[in-house]
């Protein structure tokens, strides 16, 4: 038997495999180059933004800038006593710097982030500071004000010496850290922010649960119904999906609306007297009714694309071999559709726990999600870092669920009309 | 669906039952959008019915609000039309471009690293508004295109490229390669056989793309609250301002529009959808 195998050549005189090789490569980057354009636009003006918030939320620069002698002079200082001489010669430094530069007034702002009662103190130190003698800092800065003689707001300064803090995510949380350094809740009564994230989570849970009790029977209706009569109820999911958002909403504001319609009709049933009509608006109600209809479509046609390749046979055969249709369902048909199941549970909840402008408007106070809070920091308090946070603990969320909705159903499979 | 005749009493029911809660769903997805017409035309300044309209008196309907939504002079809905269209079709014109040209490299089976590709460039139709506006507010700002038309345009083309990528990977899933392939072999360029051959046949699939794109672009609310200044008004913004000011018959003129323009579309989309299944032979 001969040891040698030929190796196959190309016309070239190339082993074949070379060529197929380096025919493969030019094919990647073929295909590679044809999508690098839309990857690259979506990384500069998309990707690394997101990031950039991720930055934004961290950043904690601003002090550590303002005052960099004196944090480099507390290197050395345990925080037990109150500091040595050079510490506040050198905070007596920093701070004629920025007086010069009229920016003492960040300071005490972003100081009193830390700690409440800078303000005042650091007014008073500007206006002292001017008749400052040369030497002994330490005497002169305490005498100006009981609190700078105070060990606590010295350790609150040192704490805004690192660059970077996770300080705006605790407050996400409605946690803060004390003055020892301990991570702590705020007191029962301001815990805002964790309310809107359970708010957010059950309104998505309950507006998913909803779409889901509401689609299934349709989704089926229009996978069994001959094409003809199926089309045309079709519509009526399709024409909601392609219309506004806004349209949607008014349209529920009417629907809703004391004197509305729904109300109308529950007097006139008698269900309410005319002048104890409830509130459906502004309200969780409102956030309930409105969203559910406007996330029904993506409930609805995802069912549907899974229960449309369902054969009707399968049935006839589960009753054929004696199940009674309510058995044949539960254990031939049922367990079919849990793809399309998950796809449109995923789907109306990642939207629903996102959702904006429906709750902004039929919400009020106590219908509002997460996101209303992530716009309010955006375009009232302008506090840019904390809404950054919170959308990032949002987004990290959803990514999860996106990450799940990869595995269970692959993003591949996502189907549009 | 009738049911046959040995079909026992209680599942009879059941039937019945299940019948008048689908038809129930129907009406709770399909009624809200047949509010707004009657009221559109309403005669007094009130958003619900008045005891005219419900007797079907004539007088009690006009076109006041239809005048008032293109006459009125307060009304900033001619602007707020003309930017909405400007910035919808330059945003569908380039989602399109990038997006099928993405497709064609993604559903090629060389593509290294589908999947992880493919999650970005879906990732902003999954990311919540909300967040993407923040994140394309820091980078509109800092690339000085924050209350610009060109902004809002880049804007949409990041949220409509997903819908594009989506709906041609799936029409070219059931390309038949060979054809290109013929093509090529009769000595056309790549180029060439695109125009020729395969965009014809994807066409359906990029027109709904499209149609995705524009419609994602002409009701963006969220990013456009983040970017606009008053120039770039659009109309989901002056919807916006309006439902949570004044609440005007104006506005329901306007929804009327918006609802036949979505009609519109969709019968659209459906046409071309039934189009490309026939095309490739899945319709019964």
């Amino acid at each position: 038997m001969s040891s040698e195998t030929k190796q196959i050549l190309t016309t070239d005189g190339i082993p074949l495999e070379v060529s197929l090789k380096k025919a493969e490569r030019k094919n990647k980057i073929k295909a590679f180059l044809l999508v690098a354009p839309l990857l690259f636009f979506l990384i500069i003006t998309y990707v690394f933004p997101i990031g950039d918030m991720l930055f934004r939320s961290v950043d904690d620069k601003m002090v550590t800038q303002m005052l960099p002698k004196t944090f480099k002079a507390m290197e050395s200082w345990d925080g037990q006593e109150l500091p040595e001489e050079e510490v506040f010669a050198a905070f007596h430094e920093d701070f004629i710097k920025l007086v010069e530069d009229k920016r003492e007034g960040k300071l005490s702002t972003q100081l009193n982030y830390t700690k409440n009662g800078f303000k005042s103190i650091i007014k008073k130190l500007r206006r002292a500071s001017k008749k400052f003698e040369e030497g002994n800092y330490k005497e002169q800065i305490m005498s100006v004000h009981k609190r700078w003689a105070d060990v606590e707001y010295w350790r609150a300064i040192q704490r805004r010496a690192p660059e970077f803090t996770g300080q705006k995510y605790l407050k996400g949380m409605d946690m803060y850290v004390n003055e020892e350094g301990k991570i702590v809740s705020v007191e029962e009564d301001r815990r805002i922010h964790r309310v809107l994230w359970l708010r957010t989570l059950e309104i998505a849970f309950f507006v998913t649960v909803f779409c889901f009790l509401m689609a299934y029977p349709i989704a089926h209706l229009l996978a069994t119904l001959p094409m003809k009569y199926s089309n045309l109820l079709m519509i009526c999911v399709l024409l909601p999906f392609w219309t506004s958002l806004l349209v949607r909403t008014a349209s529920w504001m009417i629907l809703l609306q004391q004197q509305g319609i729904v109300n109308d009709f529950f007097v006139g049933i008698g269900l309410v007297t005319d002048d104890n009509r409830p509130e459906m608006m502004y309200n969780k109600t409102g956030s309930y009714v409105a969203m559910t209809q406007i996330l029904l479509p993506f409930m609805v046609l995802p069912l549907y694309s899974v229960m449309k390749t369902i054969s009707p046979s399968l049935m006839r055969a589960g009753k054929s071999l004696g199940g009674t249709p309510f058995v044949a369902f539960w254990k031939v048909y049922f367990p079919l559709t849990i793809p399309g199941i998950g796809a449109g549970c995923l789907l109306v909840f990642i939207l629903a726990i996102g959702y904006y402008i429906t709750p902004a408007l039929v919400g009020g106070a106590s219908g509002t999600l997460i996101s209303n809070q992530i716009a309010f920091h955006m375009k009232s308090t302008l506090d840019w870092s904390f809404a950054s946070a919170m959308g990032l603990m949002l987004l990290s969320g959803v990514l999860v669920i996106y990450w799940l909705y990869n595995k269970i159903v692959g993003i591949d499979n996502i189907k549009l009309g | 669906m009738a049911l046959p005749k040995y079909t026992e009493p209680h599942y009879r029911i059941w039937h019945y039952f299940y019948l008048t809660i689908c038809g129930a769903v129907f009406f709770f997805l399909i009624a809200p959008l047949f509010v707004i017409f009657p009221l559109s035309f309403n005669a007094e300044e009130f958003l619900s019915f008045s005891d005219g309209m419900k007797s079907l008196d004539p007088d009690a309907f006009s076109l006041r609000w239809y005048k008032d939504m293109i006459y009125g002079t307060k009304n900033p809905w001619g602007l707020a039309a003309k930017n909405s269209f400007i910035i919808a079709i330059f945003a569908t014109i380039g989602s399109v471009i990038l997006g099928t040209v993405a497709a064609l490299g993604l559903s090629s089976r060389h593509m290294p690293y589908k999947g992880l590709i493919m999650a970005v460039l879906i990732s902003p139709m999954i990311v919540p508004l909300i967040i993407s506006g923040v994140a394309i507010f820091f980078f509109m700002a800092k690339a000085g295109l924050a209350a610009t038309h060109t902004g809002i345009v880049l804007a949409h083309i990041i949220l409509g490229t997903p819908f594009v990528v989506i709906t041609v990977t799936a029409t070219l899933s059931g390309f038949d390669h060979s054809v290109t392939r013929a093509a090529a072999s009769l000595g056309s360029d790549p180029v060439n056989t695109f125009m020729k051959i395969t965009l014809p046949l994807i066409l359906p699939g990029v027109i709904s793309g499209g149609l995705f794109a524009f419609v994602t672009s002409f009701d963006e609310v969220v990013v456009v609250l983040f970017l606009a200044g008053l120039e770039n008004t659009t109309i989901p913004i002056q919807m916006w301002t309006g439902l949570r000011e004044q609440l005007s018959p104006t506005i329901l003129a306007v929804a009327t529009c918006l609802i036949i323009l979505s009609t519109l579309i969709l019968v659209t989309a459906e046409l071309l959808r039934r189009r490309s299944e026939r095309l490739r032979g899945i319709n019964q």
